[in-house]
Formats: structure tokens, C-alpha cells, sequence
């Protein structure tokens, strides 16, 4: 009985969406304060509603209702209670009541803190929220209900997919989410702007630290998610450029224009078009990225041939939110344009010219994404570009970024000065250009790392001298606004991140070895020994741990358990062994046994070294702290309740 | 004008979509015409990816037929045929040759540790340049070979359980039986 509570209750909310979603906007146009009141209650409402089915969800996990379709396929008796929990959204149906539930809790959030807002704007950016609700509780009541039953009821389920069963995948995709879905707050924003025919600057100052704070969620979501491939998959990658990484990856980049777009606006008024533009495109991208992993269009062939319904509901929805929007803005954009002129050598030229790589690198990654469909389109197979594209694309376009990202601080608004900019150029350039000659001594020339330790030591030193600027300049207590805190702190994690990726990529070694137990092998400048495998059990596997010594010099450095693991189910899963470090990452993972039958003989392994990886992860990390510290800044709060003051005084003139 | 652009662009994108769905309901995604077919292969000259030192040349494998599969670490789609050819490899009837394209050979072997070897020999083609003869679009496809190094199918797309009992197998079997 219970289940189907759940389903009620989901219905129930859908009926509410729909209110929340058409109501406000009827009264916002006729002026009808009563209809425009609606949106609050039924956001609260419908937030309820969904929790609850939420709950009775993870109630069915961990009361094992195997007579729920969902639970017998994701979970079993002896699966621990904190992976069934996660197991609500190890799949398709529960991670889209997971989507929905964030959803909903962005918009209770939005509903509590817009009550300063102007009525009008304040809801029909609610408004906007309900519709985007009713498309994706449609979508999981008519075509993917977690609530179907299983008749007869099994005794024990099958399994949550092992890949999924790790401390890092339980809370990786509410981060996720919570970023995706944190992208419809600017949208809607942007959605109400153009209804009204008008984005008052104050209005983007607004809504800037939502986009940062979704922004941020979305790049833990990430590093979490990178972090867990590196980890889990077993062969030492950080990052696939596969389909569902590059979902993720698209709208953080268009997310990481709208953010400096939005600067702009909030600041000098001008580029209004463009900053709705990336609102609507960014959670577009959202949505498109949701769909298209969760279809399963791009990484099974037979997605759709098993449910054709969820492909045509998924192109309708996307048609009419993001094809709508944009034929909104193609009609009403001209109306909110404006702003202040700027010269050629000007902060705005360098942001915007941020803005169209990142928006460029998007459409490559969304290019590259869907080519397997264009491949079909085309006649010509269903085939992968794969890294061989991303990796040369990728680099090229962001390199213009880099070289630009110091002056960026130093410019002022409208127009900069040349004198300043040189001075930063000498000076970080001649410090990168020096240390970059130092490091080719230690990394054997190897062209990636020297590159990657100038551009270390290019943009720290560029955040480095802007922050020694406003320490002489600027009077105490005034130095560092958390929004130039944050900046500053984003900076240094690119700088920090790319040194990362280069140094790691270019000093990694990596040696395929068939080790007997008790032979050693020397590795950079480790030694890894192999003490033998033996069998070892888990809550709901067996595995082979393997152990592996790691010396340096003869002093002990680590010991090693890497695992191959069997899942109740019969799933295999690599668990490789990892030796964090500031400096150097020690990496093991488990092959095959050389003789079948005999696993405390001789094993095939998998040995790294791998210099500062750590740092890719720690750079990420860093421009999440800069998302959420610029989210922080009191100007965003203070000088807001001032602003729409004096736009409730207008209203009301004007009224 | 130009403001209708994102929107236009969109609509494109919807049809393919759209396009998408309406072929995957309609056509096997994997049937594919190719020129090659019933052509001689192109001839080539690529390092072994465990012994670069020595090369293998078209001519080294004629005589005997041969499933060429070209497959890379990067790929997604490989590793969803990857169990399928490890279990089919020993009843295939002819000789199974790894074909790794644009790969890093360290991530190949990785990659082949992690999801098993099937394949009695292994070339590299690191470059791609020779996969242009072979016209590869990309990974993973298939070539069957015969004994006079005749390209006799071709499949693009990974080799599923019913790809190969209704396909390749029959493919085979043909071609064994026409040639002994």
C-alpha cells in the first residue's frame, strides 16, 4: 500500500507544479495579487509532496519491499543500509526523484529569500520554477515510476551496480544535482526577465550568488566524480571525456561564462543579451545532459528501441523549455539590451573573450558528445571521437584563457591602463619563463611539465601581485571583499589545477607486471614488492587482496591492498590500492592470476607513480571555495535589500 | 535576425534528435554498406603492441582468415563488446586480431589487463594513418578477412550477442565453407 502512497503523492505534487507554474504568471500579466500569491504555497506544498515520496522511497530500500520493481532491481538483503539509501538513486527512476527533489528544494529556497523582490519578478521567476517541476514529474509519473510493483514479489533482489558501491558515489550525485538543478534559479531569473521586457541591474546582482553557488556545488560534484573514476575504475585516469562526464562538464563551463557574463551586467549594465543567453543555456545544457545519460541515447544502442516513449517525452520537454526560451529571447531580447560603452583594452574585452572560449569549448564538448548521432544521422555508424579530439581541442582553446586570466584583475571597467599591464606582464612572465628553466632540469625536459610549471607560476604570481595591489592600496578591513577573496582563490585553483594535470600526465609511470610473490619492481624512485593475494570477504563480496610493500631507499613507505572484488550478482569489480600524497600519488591495481586455479601464485599488476595528481583534484576544490566565498560577499545582500527598495518605490509610483 | 540564431541552431539539434529516435526505431544501427567489401584490404605495416620492435604487414597474415577488431582504451562502446568477443573468441572459427587505434599503447595494455586479452595477436596503429586506408570511422569496428586477404563483412559498432549470432557467424560460416 505504501508504495503507491508514494505515487499519489507525486501526482499531487505534479498538480501543484502546475499551479505554481501558471497561476503566477496569469496574475503577474493581469496584475492580480491573488493569483501571483499562489506560487509560494504551492512551491512549499509540492516540496512536501515529493519529500514524502522521496521518503517512502528510501523507506521501501531499507524495509527490503522487493515487491517495488525499483528496489528488487537495485538492491538485496545483503546489501548495507548506507549503499541502499544511496541505491534510491543508483538508477534511472530514483536519481530523477532525487533531480526533482533538489529542484524543490532550490525553489523553496528562492521562494523564502525573493520575498524582497519586487511581486511581479518574484513570481514569475517562481513561475518559471513550477513549469521546469511539471516537465520532470510528468516525465517520472507517465514514463519511469519508481513505484511500479514486481508481481509476485521476489525473496531478494538483484544488486545496486557495483561500480556505484563506494563512499565517494553515494553523495557524488546530489552534489551533481544539486549543481545541475541549482542553474535553473539564473534561468529562471533570466526567463522572468525577458516575460517582464526588462533585467534591472539590481536584479542580476541578485540572482549572481545562486549561479556562483550552484556553480560551486557543480564543481565538487565534478572533482568528486573524477576523483571516484580515478579511484574505482582501475587504470589511473581521472577523467574519460565520456558522455557522462562531458553532461556535467558542459554546463559547468557555460556556468563558469555566466558567472563573469553576469559580473559585467551586475556591474556596467551591458551585455544583458549575452548573460540570458548563457542563463538559458546553462541549465539547457543541464537538462540536455540529464537526458541524455539518463535516456541511455548515447551509450547504449538500444535505448530507445526498449522505450521509445522516454526519447519523445525527453525531445518534446527539451523543445518546448529550451526551444521556447530561445525564441523568447529571439523576441524579446533587443528590449533589455543596453549598457555601458568600453574601450578595446578594457576588463569587459578579456572577460568577454573568456566568455566565448568557454562558450566555444562547450559546443566542441557538446559536438564531440553527440557525434555518435551524428554519425547515425550521416549514415556513417554509431562511433566515438574520443579523447584523441577532446585532448588537442580542449588545450588550444583554453590557452588564450591562461594567458589572459592575470591582466583580467588589473583592468579596470571601460578601460584599462597599458603602463600597469606591462609591469604584470614582466614580472610574472619573467618569474614563469625562470622557473620553467629550473624545472627542465628536474623533469628531464619533458615540454608538458615545464608547461605546466610556468603556468603554475604565471597565474600564481599574477593573483599574487594583484593581491599585493590592493594591500598597498586599498585601507585596512576593505582589502579583500569575499568577492574578490573568492576570485582570487578560483585564480590560483587553475593555476593549481593545470599544474596538475600537466605534471601528472607528463611524470606518471605506469608499468604492466607479472610479479610473483616476493619479486620487487622499481618504479620511479619506489620500490614495490608483492607479498602474495588471498581471499578476503566484505558485507556483500569476496574478493583477492593482493599486498604490495612500497619501499623508498629501504625505508618503508606504504603497504598496498588492492582488491578484485565479486559482487554477490557475479559483477567483478576492480578496488584499486591508493597512497595519497601532497607530492606523489602510489597506485596499485590488481590484474589477473597468471595461473587461474592458483591465486597465492604469481599475479599480473598494475604499478604508478604519479606526481602531483593530487593537485588536479586540489585545484578543483579551490574554485569551488572561490564559487562559494564570492557567494558569500555582503554587497550581494546588503546593497539588494537598498536596491529593491527604491525598485518597490518605482513600482509604486508607477502604479 | 541574428537573435533568432541560438534558437534555429536548437532546432537543428531537435531534428536530429528527433532523427535519432526515428532510426533507432527503424534500422539496425549497426548495418552498414561499406566499399571495401569484397575488395582486398588495403595493404599496411604496423608495430605488435607488446613487441613494437617487430612489424606485421598484410602480407604476414594471409593465408589464414582473420577478424580484425579495431578497439581502443577510450572507447565505451569497446568495453560493451569487449565481454562478448572474449567469450566468442574461442569458438569464432577463425584467428581474432586486435586492431588498437589512436591509443596510447601503456593505456592499451592497462586496459587489456583490466578487461582481459582475447586476441591471438595485437597491432598498434598509434597514429590512425593506416586506419585511414582501412576507411575506420572510428571505434569499435569490425573486418572479416579472408585467407586471400579479401575484406568479406565489415561491422561497425560493437559486436553484440545478436550481431554475432545473426551476422558474423553466418558470415563466417559462408566463408569457410566457400574456401576450406
Amino acid at each position: 500500500m505504501t508504495p503507491e502512497l508514494g505515487q499519489l503523492a507525486l501526482i499531487l505534487a505534479l498538480l501543484l507544479a502546475l499551479a505554481q507554474g501558471i497561476l503566477p504568471l496569469i496574475g503577474a500579466w493581469r496584475g492580480n495579487r491573488a493569483l501571483m500569491a499562489v506560487a509560494r504555497p504551492a512551491a512549499t506544498g509540492q516540496a512536501v509532496f515529493v519529500a514524502f515520496a522521496f521518503g517512502i522511497l528510501v523507506w521501501a530500500f531499507l524495509h527490503f519491499d522487493f515487491s517495488v520493481q525499483y528496489v528488487a532491481d537495485n538492491s538485496n538483503l545483503e546489501l548495507p543500509w548506507y549503499y541502499r539509501i544511496a541505491a534510491v538513486w543508483g538508477a534511472h527512476e530514483g536519481s530523477l526523484l532525487l533531480w526533482i527533489l533538489i529542484l524543490n528544494v532550490w525553489t523553496v529556497a528562492l521562494a523564502a529569500f525573493s520575498q524582497k523582490l519586487p511581486e511581479v519578478f518574484a513570481s514569475r521567476v517562481l513561475a518559471v520554477m513550477g513549469l521546469i517541476a511539471v516537465g520532470f514529474l510528468a516525465f517520472i509519473i507517465f514514463t519511469s515510476n519508481p513505484f511500479g510493483r514486481l508481481l509476485p514479489m521476489p525473496g531478494d533482489g538483484a544488486d545496486l551496480n557495483p561500480v556505484l558501491q563506494d563512499p565517494g558515489m553515494t553523495f557524488h550525485p546530489p552534489v551533481l544535482y544539486t549543481g545541475y538543478v541549482g542553474f535553473s534559479v539564473a534561468f529562471a531569473f533570466a526567463i522572468a526577465g525577458l516575460l517582464g521586457g526588462e533585467l534591472e541591474q539590481a536584479w542580476v546582482r541578485w540572482a549572481r550568488p545562486w549561479t556562483n553557488v550552484a556553480w560551486a556545488f557543480l564543481t565538487l560534484g565534478i572533482v568528486a566524480g573524477s576523483w571516484w573514476a580515478y579511484a574505482e575504475l582501475g587504470w589511473g585516469g581521472w577523467w574519460f571525456w565520456d558522455p557522462v562526464e562531458n553532461a556535467s562538464f558542459m554546463p559547468w563551463l557555460v556556468g563558469l561564462g555566466l558567472i563573469h557574463a553576469q559580473a559585467i551586467t551586475e556591474k556596467r549594465g551591458s551585455l544583458r543579451a549575452w548573460t540570458i543567453l548563457l542563463s538559458i543555456f546553462a541549465f539547457s545544457l543541464s537538462l540536455l545532459g540529464t537526458f541524455l545519460v539518463r535516456s541511455g541515447v548515447l551509450t547504449s544502442v538500444h535505448a530507445f528501441a526498449s522505450d521509445p516513449r522516454r526519447g519523445v517525452f525527453i525531445l518534446a520537454f527539451l523543445t518546448i523549455v529550451v526551444g521556447g526560451s530561445l525564441l523568447l529571447y529571439a523576441l524579446r531580447a533587443p528590449r533589455v539590451a543596453g549598457g555601458k560603452a568600453f574601450q578595446l583594452l578594457s576588463r569587459e574585452t578579456v572577460l568577454l573573450i573568456g566568455n566565448l572560449m568557454f562558450a566555444v569549448a562547450a559546443a566542441m564538448v557538446l559536438l564531440g558528445t553527440l557525434f555518435p548521432l551524428v554519425g547515425d544521422a550521416l549514415n556513417l555508424g554509431r562511433i566515438s571521437v574520443g579523447p584523441p579530439y577532446f585532448g588537442f581541442l580542449f588545450p588550444l582553446l583554453m590557452l588564450p584563457v591562461v594567458l589572459l586570466l592575470p591582466f583580467g584583475p588589473f583592468l579596470r571597467w571601460g578601460k584599462g591602463d597599458s603602463p600597469m599591464l606591462k609591469q604584470v606582464l614582466l614580472r610574472a612572465g619573467i618569474a614563469a619563463v625562470a622557473c620553467a628553466i629550473v624545472a627542465a632540469f628536474f623533469v628531464d625536459g619533458k615540454l608538458k611539465a615545464i608547461a605546466g610549471v610556468a603556468s603554475l607560476v604565471w597565474l600564481t604570481v599574477g593573483v599574487l601581485l594583484y593581491a599585493i595591489k590592493r594591500w598597498r592600496e586599498v585601507p585596512r578591513g576593505r582589502r579583500y571583499p569575499a568577492e574578490m577573496a573568492g576570485m582570487l582563490l578560483a585564480h590560483l585553483g587553475v593555476g593549481v589545477f593545470i599544474a596538475g594535470v600537466l605534471l601528472s600526465e607528463s611524470l606518471s609511470v605506469t608499468s604492466d607486471v607479472r610479479m610473483a610473490p616476493g619479486q620487487t619492481q622499481h618504479i620511479g624512485s619506489y620500490d614495490f614488492r608483492f607479498d602474495g593475494a588471498h581471499r578476503t570477504t566484505g558485507p556483500n563480496w569476496k574478493a583477492d587482496q593482493g599486498v604490495v610493500t612500497v619501499t623508498r631507499d629501504g625505508k618503508p613507505v606504504a603497504v598496498m591492498h588492492p582488491q578484485k572484488r565479486t559482487y554477490l550478482r557475479g559483477q567483478v569489480q576492480t578496488e584499486s590500492a591508493v597512497d595519497a600524497g601532497i607530492f606523489r600519488d602510489l597506485y596499485v591495481a590488481l590484474g589477473e592470476p597468471m595461473d587461474a586455479g592458483n591465486i597465492e601464485g604469481a599475479w599480473s599488476l598494475r604499478l604508478y607513480t604519479k606526481p602531483f595528481v593530487r593537485w588536479i583534484w586540489g585545484g578543483g576544490i579551490l574554485m569551488m571555495l572561490g564559487g562559494f566565498t564570492c557567494a558569500a560577499d555582503k554587497r550581494f545582500r546588503l546593497k539588494r535589500t537598498a536596491a529593491v527598495r527604491e525598485d518597490l518605490v518605482l513600482l509604486e509610483t508607477r502604479a | 535576425m541574428n537573435r533568432l540564431l541560438p534558437f534555429i541552431g536548437f532546432m537543428l539539434l531537435v531534428a536530429l534528435f528527433g532523427f535519432g529516435i526515428w532510426w533507432n526505431t527503424r534500422h539496425d544501427p549497426n548495418a552498414i554498406p561499406t566499399p571495401l567489401l569484397d575488395k582486398p584490404a588495403p595493404a599496411f605495416s604496423l608495430p605488435k603492441l607488446y613487441e613494437p620492435a617487430q612489424t606485421v604487414s598484410k602480407a604476414d597474415l594471409l593465408g589464414q582468415p582473420y577478424l580484425l577488431n579495431v578497439f581502443a582504451s577510450w572507447c565505451i562502446e569497446c568495453g560493451v563488446e569487449h565481454p562478448v568477443l572474449e567469450a566468442a573468441a574461442p569458438t569464432l572459427g577463425v584467428k581474432l586480431v586486435g586492431y588498437n587505434y589512436k591509443d596510447a599503447p601503456a593505456d592499451a595494455k592497462g586496459w587489456l589487463a583490466a578487461h582481459g586479452n582475447p586476441y591471438a595477436l595485437l597491432i598498434a596503429d598509434e597514429s590512425g594513418q593506416t586506419a585511414l586506408d582501412f576507411g575506420v570511422y572510428g571505434a569499435p569496428e569490425s573486418f572479416l578477412i579472408d585467407a586471400k586477404g579479401v575484406v568479406r563483412y565489415k561491422h561497425i559498432g560493437p559486436i553484440t550477442p545478436d550481431v554475432l549470432a545473426t551476422k558474423l557467424r553466418p558470415a563466417i560460416a559462408a566463408m569457410l565453407k566457400e574456401a576450406p
